[in-house]
């Protein structure tokens, strides 16, 4: 059987070096991404770390950095405790100009066996990305409650 | 036709801030359908048993089907064949649902492309290529009331996958 791998493909009207900072600057993120703010310096080897109000709720290393072409990095989540069991798996950001547009490929992939991971990026990127594309071409992210998309690794979150 | 034995094999998730029924007419209508979707015009009744068709901007027709579920806003499935001699007989029919829910200031359209057998992943490839592209543009046109000039290339892959079936494409 086929590793899973999520991908998700969005084209936006933007420039590839505003999605870079968009994707890198927690004045962008906390904006798009339910007040999360990205941590790192974005070097290779660096590391890398997610935060949601404050609470770190992923961590990992940069493993590329190519500005404005590709990002990737290390991604374990450490919220919820069968998540934080499992090793890391990875995310890559492709950025490349399409005309007068971007395309922005988005695949999460090199899932540990039987990841519990899977279900909740598979709800969470849609959303993420869609609010991003949003941002970047109107000026307004979307308004989506983060409860609305009932991802299980994110309960404590929702409780609090 | 019966629609249970059809397994998804593409699923894509865009959110959009807009109205239920703005999206739904946006997916059902020619009106926008042209601006968003290369120009092409979808025409539905809407109703189960109502013709779906997409026809190029000459007026030939390039998508037939049928509607199969139609719950406005909120869900419509319709048959999906390329209007390409040999497909259908070849791959079977294909089915396409969308779903469209509101959450919270936004609204969630999930598109389910499924088959009633395996297709091939070449085959497969052209609709991972055409639906982000479709979606895209559709989203930014219901924001921003402009759609997206996405210059695409033919998809190769799945028309070399489809001529080695015999069937024939353009």
């Amino acid at each position: 059987m086929r590793k899973p791998e999520f991908i998700y493909v969005s084209y936006i009207e933007t420039t590839p070096e505003r999605l870079w900072e968009a994707l890198t600057s927690s004045d962008f993120t906390k904006r798009y991404w339910w007040n999360t703010s990205v941590v790192s310096d974005w070097k290779v080897g660096s590391p890398f770390s997610l935060l949601l109000n404050g609470q770190t709720t992923d961590v990992g290393e940069i493993l590329e950095a190519d500005r404005p072409r590709r990002l990737s990095y290390s991604f374990h989540h450490i919220l919820n405790e069968a998540a934080r069991k499992e090793r890391p798996s990875r995310v890559t950001f492709v950025i490349e100009p399409h005309g007068k547009l971007v395309k922005l490929t988005l695949t999460h992939h090199d899932f540990a066996e039987d990841s519990v991971v899977i279900d909740g990026i598979s709800k969470g990127w849609p959303a993420i990305m869609s609010s991003l594309k949003s941002m970047l071409e109107t000026g307004a992210p979307l308004v989506i409650p983060l409860d609305a998309l009932f991802i299980a690794e994110l309960d404590e979150v929702y409780r609090s | 036709m019966k629609s249970d034995n059809f397994k998804p094999a593409i699923i894509y998730t865009i959110y959009i801030a807009s109205t239920l029924d703005k999206v739904w007419q946006a997916l059902t209508t020619a009106e926008f359908s042209r601006k968003y979707f290369s120009g092409l015009a979808v025409e539905a009744e809407l109703k189960v048993g109502g013709a779906f068709i997409v026809r190029t901007p000459d007026g030939s027709v390039h998508i037939g089907g049928e509607v199969i579920e139609c719950d406005p806003p909120r869900r419509l499935t319709i048959t999906w064949n390329v209007n390409w001699p040999g497909l259908i007989e070849k791959l079977g029919p294909t089915l396409v649902t969308y779903e469209i829910e509101q959450a919270g200031g936004a609204v969630k359209l999930t598109q389910i492309q499924s088959h009633d057998r395996p297709i091939d992943d070449d085959i497969l490839s052209g609709g991972r290529q055409g639906w982000p592209a479709i979606l895209s543009s559709l989203k930014s046109v219901l924001e921003t009331g402009e759609a997206l000039v996405i210059k695409m290339e033919p998809p190769q892959r799945m028309l070399a996958a489809l001529k080695k079936m015999g069937i024939a494409t353009p």
